[in-house]
């Protein structure tokens, strides 16, 4: 609980830090570089893997009930809203989350956070700002990168390998795929994003006690923010739902 | 001479360890002061005091009149632009360059322009005798050479106030009296409070005009730096001459 309220003061200081400072053009751009530019292979592999094997598994199971051509509407459906932005925000915990609580953790057990403290420099406007702002730009462009091509391996897969006709596939798809379904996947993308760069962050700038502190809240960053994530992604689908179904 | 920083009581706790245990002290403007001590007595913890890195548990921590105990972090900054700080183990930025690391303020501040900026940096590390290594990245240097960076860091703003956190520890003896020079070259041509903790007592004959001790939690004694390191008082005397306490088997 203690760690809780500390992740909600964290937030509340980075938004109160708009008011005192503008963020660093530069900095943004560096960890816009870094965390949006240079995470595209790996949402790109995962969106493929999971959109691949989402239509081979769909369409097993469709097959028996003669339901053939409507894989390609649970694949795009279940890939905008929930694998994609779920799946794309657990590689960027792992890949961007990790390296954030790495790096700041590394900062402060070399007291490089007291020497910015001590140069008149809040860690917050420095360090935290421009990392949540370079995720909450990057998680929504790479979700939807993520589903894109994993929607397109899924076509080629149903309709080059499972043999699935191409027209009816596409038709079904669009057909029953709803802009909600894209809205909702963007949607959490952002709660997402603002989740791991926060979670990365707080780990990192409380971590004590050298290079095992560095890994131990490495790894506590992580899974707390995987976790956050799963258990978050329930209550925003249903939260959601009852908005756009009202 | 006025009074710049005093402190009054502080106490600091962590968890069960009593470090501070009622600290009092004053330091006036333009004095040069070496706060003495064992290791792991609680000399750099008082340092972070001094600049509000630290908040005490209980006490007083008065900065030009202003009580850091009483502020929060965005309050601080404003008070820490009177300060230098150098680190034990300099502290620098390994992301950036020498160049970046020193110009840190002034970039930040965006109050002059590039070429001022850089003619500072480079009187900067002029002062500190490392000219034309701007591009070196942190990694690239010598124990030694990151102090004087360090050291650049913290001047190059021209601070009231520069503090140095064991600035000679970890140095052969050659780089800590090269060290030791340009403090007190920093203290004399420009003027500011400088106030070191060290367990050195080469360093503390060098660089200060009086020394503190801190024993047990508390100033034990203070006095000029040759009546202190001149000291009979056994407790004194013990530490500066680093004569350990007899083990009752011995």
């Amino acid at each position: 609980m203690v760690q809780l309220g500390e992740v909600f003061l964290l937030l509340a200081e980075t938004a109160r830090s708009f008011r005192h400072q503008t963020p660093s053009w530069k900095d943004f751009l560096h960890q816009l570089q870094f965390i949006g530019v240079k995470s595209q292979s790996v949402v790109i592999t995962t969106g493929a893997a999971t959109g691949m094997v989402l239509c081979a598994q769909t369409f097993l199971q469709f097959h028996k009930v003669k339901m053939d051509t409507a894989t390609g509407a649970v694949v795009s459906i279940g890939m905008s809203s929930e694998l994609g932005p779920v799946l794309a925000a657990l590689m960027l915990t792992a890949r961007v989350g990790a390296a954030m609580t790495a790096e700041l953790g590394t900062m402060k057990v070399t007291e490089q956070i007291d020497a910015l403290r001590a140069l008149a420099a809040h860690p917050v406007d420095t360090l935290v700002v421009p990392r949540f702002l370079a995720l909450l730009a990057s998680a929504p462009l790479l979700t939807a990168e993520s589903v894109v091509v994993g929607i397109l391996s899924s076509w080629l897969v149903g309709v080059h390998l499972l043999g699935i006709d191409s027209a009816y596939y596409l038709v079904n798809m669009t057909r029953y795929t709803d802009p909600q379904d894209v809205l909702t996947g963007l949607i959490k993308s952002f709660v997402f994003a603002a989740i791991i760069a926060v979670v990365g962050c707080h780990k990192g700038l409380t971590c004590r006690g050298g290079a095992e502190g560095v890994g131990r809240a490495t790894t506590e960053a992580v899974v707390a923010a995987s976790i956050s994530i799963l258990i978050i992604n329930f209550f925003l689908t249903l939260f959601l739902a009852r908005i756009f179904n009202a | 001479m006025d009074n710049m920083i005093q402190v009054r009581d502080v106490t600091k706790n962590f968890g069960s360890q009593r470090v501070l245990r009622g600290v009092s002290l004053d330091i006036e403007r333009g004095e040069a002061v070496v706060i003495i001590g064992r290791s792991g007595g609680g000399k750099s913890i008082l340092l972070k005091h001094l600049i509000g890195l630290l908040q005490p548990d209980s006490g007083i921590v008065r900065v030009d009149g202003e009580d850091l105990a009483q502020m929060d972090e965005r309050s601080l900054l404003r008070v820490r632009r009177k300060y230098g700080m150098l680190f034990q183990m300099a502290a620098l930025f390994d992301s950036l360059t020498v160049d970046e690391n020193v110009g840190f303020v002034l970039r930040r501040q965006g109050l002059e322009s590039e070429s001022e900026i850089r003619r500072r940096i480079g009187e900067a590390l002029e002062m500190v005798e490392l000219p034309g290594i701007g591009h070196k990245m942190p990694s690239e240097l010598s124990g030694g050479m990151r102090k004087r960076v360090g050291l650049a860091r913290a001047i190059v703003y021209r601070p009231e106030i520069v503090l140095y956190d064991e600035p000679t520890t970890g140095l052969d003896p050659i780089a800590a009296d090269n060290i030791d020079r340009l403090i007190r070259r920093v203290w004399e041509t420009l003027h500011v409070t400088s106030i070191a903790v060290t367990h050195d007592m080469k360093s503390a004959r060098t660089i200060s005009n009086r020394i503190l001790m801190l024993h047990e939690g508390r100033i034990y004694s203070e006095g000029p730096t040759r009546d202190i390191l001149e000291s009979t008082d056994p407790v004194i005397h013990r530490f500066v001459n680093g004569i350990s306490t007899p083990q009752k088997s011995e």
